[in-house]
């Protein structure tokens, strides 16, 4: 507390000019953070960096941060213009139709169809999948101190041993890998991605139509995603049917000459994108079961050779179900729209994000975790 | 120059008070963490969030085992709560779902809430039982939930130093 010049220490009691005990050093770092948070405030009207701007890794970055994707995303505007064309197509030229022949709840169910879809799409591409941020510095030493210490000495000439740390997880060895890049142990489930550069926590893979990798935070938008593109797709093309049937019923039987060029190219799409991701989800719906990832499918992780079972399933498909599914919404621990500082005098850039990082008190970061 | 901080009770020995440094060199050569310490999670009830309660040899002369011990229990207690599968976890998923999650847009998850109390608790932690023993406690979130971190207060109290007086060179302030 402080009057006039005069410091009160409200440890020792005393009033004097200045105090370095502990618990007023912890004061003074409490007051740095305050005025921090508070010029920080000030500075994000100004144009400052983003701790997004300076993540390793090959993502892209839009919208100051918000949206997360992978740096090739042909593929996903491939599939937005082949939902979105094919949606607009069947709203155009058959809806109307059937919404006066049939019942107007054809077109409306649709469009909430078409919606969820969307939603579900855009939101699996542009959240975080689960991306685990790099070690700083002081944390890698720390790992390499241990990892050093539990080789003990290795002759010269000879190759170290391979860095696995062995965790026992409902009565099953699991093996942890270091990853050289990102300088970590790797926690259970999560693996690197080539594509991305980054290790993501339960990965799933890589999917390039949705132009992001699919992990821990975005499977179940995924899964939700690939479910109701199914029923969409089967949706529009049973509609396209019913849609020929009545028109040559009306204007009898000429099928061929009355169909229009539309009906047949979306019949065509949907033709072909049903026995993709009617498999695709069919498939995922048998790994949810199983409570497995397409990862661990791959490598045959837990195919039951060597008695090896899965250490994470419940053995009960609704319970893995459940988990999945309806499990907590995790947080994002890449902090994408944090405050960095815009170091052109130090010389290593990399300190000062330390410096800020490092700040246990801070409250200024504006912490976005669900994105 | 003498050492009045005796590491080993925390008292000065000539003031009688809690640990204070005469002058800049005598808190640069008193008992310190060399580096940060790390504590890694646990993975033993599977991938939930849970870190280890094994007290690290290099806080030995620093806390006292049961204060760290209790610290780590409660923030363990704190992430299994959040992540746990039950009533209110299947209610918020399902309601979010029928709205196609555009209502995590308005509202707050169960998780976020618990972080928040966490963040809170860790800053109690450190005003009452870390900051008078020179240390500093960082929230897991920080560091990707891969680790709780211990500090010196000095190290931190320095960086942010730092970090202010560029913070006032680059805007010139």
């Amino acid at each position: 507390m402080q009057y006039k010049g005069f410091l009160f220490c409200a440890r020792s009691k005393e009033i004097k000019y200045s105090c370095s005990c502990q618990w007023c050093i912890y004061n003074q770092i409490k007051q740095s953070a305050c005025t921090f948070a508070a010029m920080s405030a000030v500075m994000i009207t100004r144009k400052v960096t983003r701790k997004w701007e300076k993540l390793p890794g090959k993502n892209t970055f839009c919208c100051d941060g918000r949206v997360m994707m992978a740096r090739q995303k042909g593929v996903f505007y491939l599939t937005l213009f082949l939902i979105i064309g094919t949606c607009s197509l069947f709203f155009a030229f058959e809806c109307p139709y059937l919404a006066v022949h049939l019942s107007p709840a054809i077109p409306v169910f649709a469009v909430l169809l078409f919606v969820f879809v969307m939603a579900m799409l855009l939101r699996t591409s542009f959240s975080d999948p689960g991306v685990l941020p790099r070690a700083l510095p002081e944390e890698a030493n720390f790992i390499e101190m241990e990892i050093e210490a539990a080789n003990g000495n290795v002759l010269a000439g000879q190759r170290p041993p391979p860095r696995i740390k062995n965790v026992q997880i409902n009565n099953q060895i699991v093996k942890l890998k270091y990853c050289y890049t990102c300088k970590i142990f790797r926690p259970p489930r999560a693996s690197h991605c080539s594509i991305c550069d980054n290790c993501v926590d339960r990965f799933d893979h890589h999917c390039p139509w949705v132009g992001n990798c699919v992990g821990k935070r975005n499977y179940r938008y995924f899964y939700l995603f690939t479910l109701s593109l199914s029923l969409l797709t089967i949706y529009i093309f049973a509609f396209d049917i019913v849609h020929v049937v009545l028109r040559s019923v009306d204007s009898g039987f000429h099928v061929v000459s009355l169909t229009p060029h539309c009906t047949v190219l979306e019949v065509l799409v949907c033709f072909f994108t049903l026995w993709s991701v009617v498999g695709l989800t069919g498939f995922h719906t048998y790994l949810i079961s199983l409570n497995q990832t397409t990862n661990e499918d791959i490598k045959g992780s837990w195919s039951g050779k060597n008695r090896v079972q899965n250490p994470y399933s419940h053995k009960n498909i609704i319970e893995n179900c459940c988990e999945v599914l309806c499990g907590p919404t995790y947080p994002s621990v890449l902090d994408r729209r944090g405050v960095m500082l815009e170091d052109s005098t130090s010389p290593n850039p990399s300190d000062a994000s330390t410096h800020k990082s490092s700040n246990p008190v801070s409250q200024t970061t504006v912490r976005q975790h669900f994105l | 120059m003498s050492y009045c901080h005796d590491p080993l009770n925390f008292k000065c020995q000539i003031t009688n008070s809690y640990p204070h440094f005469h002058n800049l060199q005598e808190l640069h050569h008193s008992a310190s963490l060399a580096t940060k310490v790390f504590i890694q999670r646990d993975y033993s009830d599977s991938t939930i969030c849970k870190f280890q309660t094994k007290f690290p040899a290099e806080l030995d002369s620093r806390i006292e085992r049961s204060l760290f011990e209790e610290t780590v229990k409660t923030l363990n207690c704190y992430y299994g709560e959040a992540e746990k599968i039950g009533g209110q976890s299947y209610l918020e998923g399902c309601l979010a779902c029928a709205t196609a999650y555009i209502i995590f847009l308005c509202m707050e998850t169960r998780y976020e809430k618990i972080l928040k109390k966490i963040s809170m608790y860790i800053q109690e932690q450190n005003e009452k039982i870390y900051a008078p023993r020179g240390l500093l406690l960082t929230d897991p979130i920080e560091r990707g939930m891969r680790v709780v971190s211990f500090a010196n207060t000095w190290d931190v109290f320095l960086s942010v130093g730092t970090t202010l007086k560029e913070l006032c060179t680059i805007y010139k302030l």
